[in-house]
């Protein structure tokens, strides 16, 4: 065989040495106490006419076709915000950033909006992979995040705002509403393979164990694959549970209801209640597959309600006639309005103070009246569960009576114990 | 007997998808060594192709009827430009031609995103594909059922035409030897333009016949083209009996597996399988003859 | 002939003694000097944070430009690598985070974590871990792939599974490895606190110094006896193989340092930016990876560095101003760097210095020896023409 030089050690020691000196330079610090942000104190410059906010969705990417909708609501928002009179008198300058469907560039333009371009406050965000990874970002530099998304709780951080919906104020009423409305005895649960349906799963799981309904099956579809959907009507076919309860996501609806309407099912022998279907992705699907489907939410484009109206009319004129709101861009909407709520509460944009006065804070939103709860950083939203009409818009059908306060850890529900729950927010 | 007759249609299912959509690619990459990762947006041009002729025909039977021989023209045509552009300035670099091409699956994404938007758009089915057969008691849906047709008539039309036609035995010349080929007289270069052309114009047929399953949006060329790959390069280069076995062997697999794992866990296996099989025998199923020296 | 011939010769630099070695030294050291005192005093934390992501970035750049640009061996698979080292790494943070007997507050199954988790508790465990796990991985994907004689487009799109297999593993294992979510959070980097300005410009030094050590390597292994062989493995693997020597070896040897490269450049990675998800792991972002290298010219030294760190940045820029127009720009420059200028842009410009090899570069190409030899094609032989002469079509293999 061939012999080989022992390579130089010049450049490899150089590199070394050079790595050493540096090293050598500069304060070590050790372990600091925990949470102290060493390095991140707010830049926010509020002299002036205007004050920055940060707006971070996909705008290219898989994810960026449920975000731009997200986009558009803020971007309205904030024009009716500054029409108004604008936050404590200073009009919303908007700095918009895409996350590009990539939670480590979600990351990293987060850094940059508190960081460089020193924003008061962050709207965006949709998969629950992209808030976890802004998380330690929003928390080292003491920012505030608005995130619109409905997701799987089991979160409270002090830096996040959430004004989409947790699992009590979604999931299980729709369990609720399965069980005492549709009389349900058993569920097949099919999600797509990440973090919300699982944990969402869990959730309900406990929930049936507690009320007595039978889980035949819990089936996972890999995101963004369609190959296994026949597999998994199969099994929900011969499995046959009363109702179907669905977390997949994106296409892979459609894929899903074609082949389930294929094989003879159908919403009166077993309704499937989906909660990533909205108004944008009816039309996708196909409104003759949906119709007559449940979903649960706490939004719908048909709520009747003056705020409602004067949303989807100021929408539809920025937009066009054929766009349709859903319950992302309502809470979008919402997040700015609230945050307008806080900051004047609190006359400063300063975090801690908005964060102090956060508490109460409330709104009537398209969706009716919502209150922010100052401990764990939701607002407290009626759920809603619809069901698709033939003309692709959702009715509702059911709607608690008076909105429900957020329980992220779920603490208030004693079947929900045993849920495996992240330590760091859901402590004890 | 009902369970393991659904997952044996869905393995047949599956196999037929992935067999319509690697003909095309085992063609090309028979042809000139050139894996051309726009494949997937050449289906996702002939999907939407479907759409485009359903808005100007409503009847949705008539559409289908009419978009799969119009797909194969817009997605075959799409295939020879590139082949003119770019691909045939590479043949002396066929990884290149890898990257080249997935620079263009890039750009083509974008282009539908911007022309269609970026959610999904439906091409509805006609009425005589919804629905499902009895067979034993199981439901073996229609639509899934036009696919394997279509699949294993794709299969049937094209090994005639290569076995039969001249522009067959054209083909045949330059895939085995393109030296020789072209001493006898055969133009290589445009029988290499002609197969790039029915190659990509298969896969613009499989973009329509994906509409009856799958969503029709941008990245919708993505779902099925890692598999198809895996089919192409274990059925053996340019070997047409080789894709029709490595496609119904992966699919029935992946069915078999998910049978009693979870989706996710069974295309992992399946992964894996292939990887292992791929080892054991890197030249695929079967291989063109050689007088090499391995 | 000239090109055999050439590659035989003593590369010039070595020829040259010792002026030539102080040189190369007095290069790296004006690089270190630059790289190490100059970004930390002159660029914000926000873009030393950035700066010392595209440094990743570029580490896993240099183990592709010594397989593919120098060894001919394309992997679309480096993905898996470079998840491997970032989720070992990841795993150590979470641990040394909970404390001595914690675990991730994420996982609650059970006590403790699992058994694979506990091997990285130690910090020597772990840097072992994140160069070894790797290195044995590809170790062993090299030998059964390269012994079985699989190169070319099969490579590729075996490595591309690889990835793609190990991405979805990942999103199914959501209790024990955080599933799609990923790993995050982590506060603090072998005892120093993250969120400390001070020890992010510390973490920059160790970017820096890792990349220009692996630089280094790379340059040593290019002038030596391996280099030639690697290169002439990538030129003529058949006749490497008649001329008594092992291409599998060498091949081997290649794929392990860009996988254990990879896997640095992963683990330096997670501390940077906070999280590892298998968003970072599969198809897309092993091509991702490749573009840098192409755009900068694959087989020369600095060119996958400089080249991973323009499109880097590239793409950090015109992604916040141009959204859309930046995908079209990321195909069209996969397109045109490859398709027209597969020496990488610096070829265009005649700018970048190639280790002296000896042998006449052949113009705006990166092609060496006779012009269109079909050296990685599908097919098992692969002998360009045999009576020398630059032929103007494509290989004559004997089919």
């Amino acid at each position: 065989m061939y012999t080989r030089r022992r390579p130089r050690t010049v450049p490899l020691a150089l590199a070394a040495l050079t790595m050493a000196v540096s090293a050598c330079g500069g304060a070590r610090v050790g372990d600091t106490e925990d949470g102290a942000a060493a390095g991140g104190s707010s830049c926010v410059d509020t002299a002036g006419e205007s004050v920055k906010v940060g707006l971070i969705n996909s705008m290219s990417g898989t994810m960026s076709i449920s975000e731009t909708t997200v986009r558009r609501s803020l971007e309205l928002a904030i024009e009716e915000v500054n029409a108004a009179g604008g936050v404590l008198g200073k009009q919303i300058e908007a700095v918009t950033e895409d996350g590009a469907s990539e939670p480590t560039v979600f990351a990293e333009r987060s850094t940059k909006l508190l960081q460089s371009d020193c924003v008061a406050a962050v709207f965006g965000g949709w998969t629950s992979s992209s808030r976890k990874a802004m998380l330690p970002v929003f928390e080292d530099n003491d920012g505030l995040l608005f995130y619109p998304v409905q997701y799987e709780g089991l979160e409270a951080s002090e830096n996040i705002f959430y004004t989409g919906a947790t699992t009590n104020q979604q999931i299980i009423p729709a369990l609720d509403y399965l069980k005492d409305e549709l009389g349900v005895t058993s569920l097949h649960l099919v999600g797509s393979d990440y973090v919300f349906p699982r944990t969402a799963n869990a959730i309900i799981k406990a929930y049936a164990e507690e009320h007595g309904i039978e889980i035949v099956g819990e089936d996972y579809e890999p995101l963004g694959s369609v190959e296994g959907i026949p597999t998994i009507v199969n099994r929900v076919r011969s499995a046959g549970a009363d109702a179907v309860f669905n977390t997949l996501n994106g296409d892979s609806n459609v894929s899903f209801f074609t082949q389930y309407a294929n094989v003879g099912l159908d919403a009166e022998t077993m309704p499937v209640l989906s909660v990533s279907i909205a108004e944008e992705e009816v039309p996708g699907v196909g409104v003759d597959k949906l119709a007559g489907q449940y979903t649960a939410w706490n939004y719908y484009q048909t709520v009747d309600s003056p705020q409602n109206e004067e949303f989807v009319a100021a929408f539809k004129a920025k937009y066009g006639a054929d766009a349709v709101t859903s319950d992302p861009m309502e809470a979008a909407y919402t997040s700015v309005h609230l945050w307008k709520g806080m900051v004047e509460k609190a006359e400063s944009f300063d975090v801690d103070a908005v964060q102090e006065a956060a508490g109460g804070v409330g709104f009537d939103a398209p969706e009716g009246s919502v209150t922010v709860d100052g401990d764990n950083h939701h607002i407290a939203k009626t759920a809603l569960i619809g069901r698709v009409n033939p003309q692709g818009l959702i009715d509702t059908v059911w709607s608690s009576d008076a909105p429900i306060e957020p329980d992220p850890c779920l603490e208030t529900y004693d079947w929900a114990d045993g849920i495996e729950k992240d330590q760091t927010y859901c402590g004890s | 007997m009902d369970a393991v007759l659904g997952q044996v249609y869905a393995g047949i299912s599956l196999a037929s998808v992935l067999l319509l959509i690697a003909l095309g690619l085992t063609l090309t990459f028979g042809q000139m060594g050139v894996i051309n990762m726009a494949h997937g947006e050449f289906l996702m041009a002939g999907a939407y192709t479907a759409f485009v002729t359903q808005q100007v025909f409503e009847a949705a039977g008539l559409s289908l009827l009419l978009a799969l021989p119009l797909a194969f023209l817009v997605a075959g045509l799409l295939g020879v430009l590139l082949e003119v552009t770019l691909i045939s300035r590479l043949y002396a670099r066929p990884l290149d031609t890898l990257l080249v091409t997935w620079g263009v699956s890039l750009v083509l994404q974008q282009v539908a995103r911007d022309v269609f938007g970026a959610p999904a758009v439906e091409v509805r089915a006609p009425s005589w594909l919804t629905g499902n057969v009895e067979v034993l008691g199981t439901p073996f849906t229609t639509g899934r059922l036009f696919i394997v047709v279509l699949a294993l008539g794709s299969v049937t039309v094209l090994s005639l035409v290569l076995r039969s036609t001249a522009l067959g035995r054209r083909i045949r010349a330059v895939v085995q030897s393109r030296g020789l080929a072209e001493t006898s007289g055969v133009d290589s270069r445009r029988t290499d333009r002609l197969t790039f052309f029915i190659g990509s114009g298969l896969a613009g047929v499989a973009g329509v016949a994906l509409t009856l399953i799958a969503s029709t949006q941008p990245y919708m060329g993505s779902t099925y083209i890692v598999d198809a790959f895996l089919v192409v390069v274990a059925g053996g280069i340019g070997q047409i009996r080789g894709a029709v076995l490595a496609a119904f062997g992966l699919g029935l697999l992946q069915a078999a597996f998910a049978y009693s794992q979870s989706v996710s866990t069974a295309k992992v296996l399946l992964l894996v399988v292939v990887i292992a099989f791929l080892q054991v025998r890197p030249q695929g199923l079967f291989d063109v003859r050689t007088r090499s020296v391995v | 002939m000239s090109a055999s011939a050439g590659s035989l010769r003593r590369p010039a630099a070595a020829r040259a003694g010792w002026t030539g070695r102080a040189a190369v030294a007095g290069a790296y050291a004006a690089a270190a000097a630059v790289l190490l005192l100059g970004a930390p005093a002159l660029l914000s934390d926000f873009r030393l944070r950035l700066l010392t992501q595209f440094l990743c970035l570029a580490m896993v750049a240099v183990g592709i430009g010594l397989a593919w640009g120098r060894g001919g061996m394309l992997t679309l698979g480096q993905g898996l690598f470079f998840g491997l080292g970032a989720y070992i790494m990841a795993m150590h943070l979470q641990l040394s985070d909970a404390g001595p007997g914690g675990r991730p507050s994420f996982m609650v199954t059970g006590s403790g974590a699992p058994w694979w988790w506990e091997l990285f508790r130690s910090p020597v465990a772990a840097v072992v871990g994140i160069v070894a796990v790797p290195g044995l991985l590809a170790l062993l994907l090299g030998l059964s792939v390269f012994r079985r004689r699989v190169k070319g487009a099969y490579f590729a799109i075996l490595s591309q599974a690889s990835a793609a297999a190990f991405a979805l593993l990942l999103v199914s294992q959501q209790n024990t490895i955080g599933g799609s979510n990923g790993l995050s959070s982590f506060r603090q980097f072998f005892g120093y606190a993250l969120n400390d300005p001070v020890n992010r410009r510390l973490l920059f030094s160790i970017t820096a110094g890792l990349l220009i050590a692996m630089v280094a390597v790379v340059h040593q292994l290019m002038r030596s006896r391996f280099g030639e062989l690697l290169t002439a493995v990538r030129d003529g693997e058949e006749r490497v193989r008649f001329l008594g020597y092992d291409p599998a070896v060498v091949k081997v040897v290649a794929y392990v340092v860009a996988a254990v490269f990879a896997a640095v450049g992963g683990a330096m990675f997670v501390p940077v930016v906070g999280i590892i998800s298998p968003n970072n792991v599969g198809v897309v972002p092993s091509i991702g990876f490749l573009i840098g290298v192409a755009v900068g010219g694959r087989a020369t030294l600095l060119g996958p560095v400089l080249g991973a760190l323009a499109v880097s940045y590239a793409g950090s820029e015109l992604s916040a101003r141009y959204e859309s127009v930046w995908i079209y720009l990321q195909g069209l420059l996969f397109i045109v760097v490859v398709a027209f200028l597969p020496g990488g842009l610096g070829s265009a410009f005649g700018a970048l210095p190639r280790p002296g090899r000896g042998r006449t570069p052949v113009v705006g190409s990166d092609e060496p020896g006779p012009a269109p030899a079909a050296q990685d094609g599908p097919s098992l032989v692969n002998e360009p023409e045999p009576f020398g002469e630059p032929v103007p079509v494509r290989t004559g293999e004997v089919r």
